[in-house]
């Protein structure tokens, strides 16, 4: 009897006979995999330790405490309804690619030391990749490549870091890691790529808007979350991540407004959702810390259903930018229907699952008495609201009608989205049930008569805004045009880089090429075939001058040079007989 | 497009109704704040509406910083990188 086997190998392993099957025994097993190695997950106690030794290490691959397990869980449930989403999709591709992802995270959770956690690690990276690879446009691979690029920096500055980290404190075990010396800020910047932070976040709404229909919906689950893990593991109370925080709450709002592509739209504010995130990492209390592991849970139900909602949107018109969709509620209704609850629950209405987790940051930040933290938050509260809540629905189901009559999204995508929807009002309505599989005990009650009334008033005047705005025509009107980001840096950047190369190191080669080998070369191999013969000429001149009737120096001088170059030399010739001379003379 | 069946908000009366809808509530949830006890961490979380003006505010601000200070600086052709 197996008594368990780790997520991980479940799904990577799992994901492998994925292409050797077909029809419906393939849906079937692919169903499957999560369902099993959930059944597994819920019988292991925490605490469970696994250990090998190896070269002198002790590797843990499998450790399981609290805080994995919240992950662990949401990370299973998603998984499940990313297959559902794309089942009809017939991609092999997408889907080893997506269970490798899913699997990869699971990998990071569990990972009791530093070896294991960094193989995983990337192993997301490169998975990740291929989702948007899959899709198989010259935009996508080109966004591929750069989110490679990216991705294997903050691989390589994490794995530095890492290494100096196990020579500084001889073991390779994964726990508080705290910020204290190189090693330590080269893990928390590796870490912090990967949550895309301020500055070093634009591979996200670089790379994600260019992945298939279903990989953005495992790409928004994984990638950040599995660093938001990371960080709570090995960086809680960091007071750097509270401020971190802050500011990715607070920019990508003003990016969400003027943004075109609705799915780049959900990657803006994807990146503000971690930042409550990371707030309640840096703010390291048991409160913020439960409220950071609630909001990610809570966090990739919805986002992954604004995401499912777009790929239906795309699926059925071909189109995801706002000035192409508009009118879609009447032939998409169910679509429509699951994006708003998406939609309310990202902007934390009261009844939907982001009301009951990001209020737990917000209020560990007024705990603490962060005041312009605490502002900031709130402000990114309204302003998600304003670009998720109501851009989102309104610019794709209702807006000016774009005159698209589709059929309804295909039953397996309304399926997944219904079962995310369910969660996201679940959590909401019933918020224990998140609150019980929370890293430490809650005492914390979501609906109170005030919170509940502010945070009503806080939404609702901020629709009064969008709608105003709208009414008045002062709302910035969707164009077709692209905004750029920090990744103009290394994308106009690169290219400059590349042209510098070019021109420079180019016009280096050509110069040293000219000047080596078209003329000292040439230079020297003249100097050398010419010297001897030369002279030659120089010192025999006078003996020469004397013994032969030399008509004028320059042609004995021409035919010495062209003797001494082909090595036929009158003074060997010479010679020659002189030693064959003396030899016979010897001889005889 | 006669033969199509006429949807709900295809009709301005019902987007009326979802303004007034909205304004109505508004106007609820202000009422409403003087029958809550309030138990807050800040000083400003005592004001009467600070969550509604602010809410109102940040967004306005939002907008139009987006509008006219971002847009400006970031807006490029779509063929921009290519």
């Amino acid at each position: 009897m197996i008594e368990f086997i780790p997520p991980a190998f479940i799904y990577i392993l799992g994901a492998l006979l994925v292409p050797l099957l077909r029809g419906k025994v393939k849906s079937a097993y692919m169903l499957l995999l999560p369902l099993i190695s959930f059944f597994f997950l819920i019988n292991v106690q925490v605490g469970t330790v696994w250990e090998i030794n190896f070269l002198g290490f002790d590797l843990v691959p499998f450790k399981v405490d609290r805080l994995s397990l919240v992950f662990a869980y949401i990370f299973h449930l998603i998984s499940l309804v990313g297959i559902i989403y794309t089942i009809s999709f017939k991609s092999d591709l997408e889907y080893v690619a997506g269970l490798v992802y899913a699997g990869s995270a699971l990998g990071v959770v569990f990972a009791g030391d530093l070896f294991t956690f960094f193989v995983f690690w990337e192993m997301l990276t490169v998975s990740a990749l291929w989702l948007i690879w899959a899709r198989r446009t010259k935009a996508s691979q080109a966004a591929g490549f750069r989110y490679l690029m990216v991705h294997v920096f903050g691989g390589l500055v994490l794995l530095a870091g890492i290494i100096m980290y196990i020579s500084e404190q001889h073991s390779i075990s994964l726990g508080f890691i705290g910020l204290h010396s190189p090693a330590t800020y080269c893990i928390f910047i590796g870490m912090g790529i990967n949550a895309a932070w301020p500055l070093l976040h634009t591979w996200l709404p670089d790379a994600y808007p260019e992945s298939t229909v279903g990989g953005a919906v495992f790409l928004s689950a994984f990638t950040t979350k599995t660093a938001v893990y990371a960080l709570a593991r090995t960086f809680p109370g960091t007071e750097e991540l509270i401020w971190i925080g802050a500011v990715m709450t607070a920019f990508p709002i003003f990016f969400a407004v003027i943004e075109n592509d609705l799915r780049r739209v959900l990657s803006y504010s994807l990146i503000n959702q971690v930042g409550f995130m990371m707030v309640g990492i840096g703010i390291g209390t048991q409160l913020s810390i439960n409220g950071t592991a609630a909001h990610a849970f809570a966090h990739i139900l919805y986002k992954s259903l604004l995401f499912m909602s777009m790929g239906a949107v795309m699926f059925r018109t071909g189109k995801i930018n706002a000035t192409d969709l508009g009118g879609l509620y009447k032939s998409m209704p169910w679509t429509a229907l699951f994006c708003a609850i998406g939609a309310a629950s990202i902007s934390a209405f009261p009844l939907t699952s982001g009301f009951v987790s990001k209020s737990m940051v917000i209020d560990a930040a007024a705990h603490g008495h962060m005041s312009i933290i605490w502002l900031a938050l709130v402000f990114a509260s309204a302003g998600v609201f304003h670009h998720s809540g109501i851009k989102i629905p309104f610019f794709a189901f209702f807006s000016h009608d774009a005159g698209h009559r589709v059929k309804e999204a295909p039953a397996s995508m309304l399926i997944a989205m219904g079962i995310a929807a369910f969660f996201c009002i679940f959590l909401g309505v019933y918020p224990k049930f998140l609150y019980s599989i929370l890293p430490y005990p809650v005492d914390f009650v979501p609906y109170t008569a005030s919170h509940v009334l502010f945070q009503l008033q806080l939404l609702m005047f901020s629709a009064l805004a969008f709608t105003l705005l709208l009414l008045s025509g002062i709302y910035p009107a969707e164009i077709r045009a692209i905004n750029i980001d920090t990744d103009w840096f290394y994308r106009k950047g690169g290219r400059l880089f590349y042209q510098v190369m070019d021109k420079g190191l180019n016009a280096v080669n050509r110069t040293v090429e000219r000047v080596f080998i078209g003329e000292f070369l040439v230079g020297l191999t003249r100097f050398v075939r010419e010297l001897p013969g030369k002279l030659l000429a120089q010192i025999c001149w006078p003996f020469w001058k004397t013994a032969f009737d030399a008509p004028d120096k320059k042609t004995i001088s021409e035919n010495l040079l062209k003797r001494a170059q082909s090595g036929f030399y009158p003074i060997g010739i010479m010679g020659l007989f002189a030693a064959i001379y003396f030899s016979l003379l010897f001889l005889l | 497009m006669s033969t199509e069946k006429k949807h709900i908000f295809d009709n301005p009366k019902n987007v009326k109704k979802v303004l007034f809808g909205l304004f109505g509530s508004l106007v609820l949830l202000l009422c409403l704040e003087p029958f809550v006890h309030k138990h807050s961490y800040f000083a400003w979380e005592k004001w009467f509406g600070f969550y509604a003006i602010y809410g109102f505010v940040a967004c306005v601000l939002l907008v139009l910083a987006a509008k006219y200070v971002l847009r400006p600086l970031v807006k490029r052709e779509e063929d921009y990188y290519d």
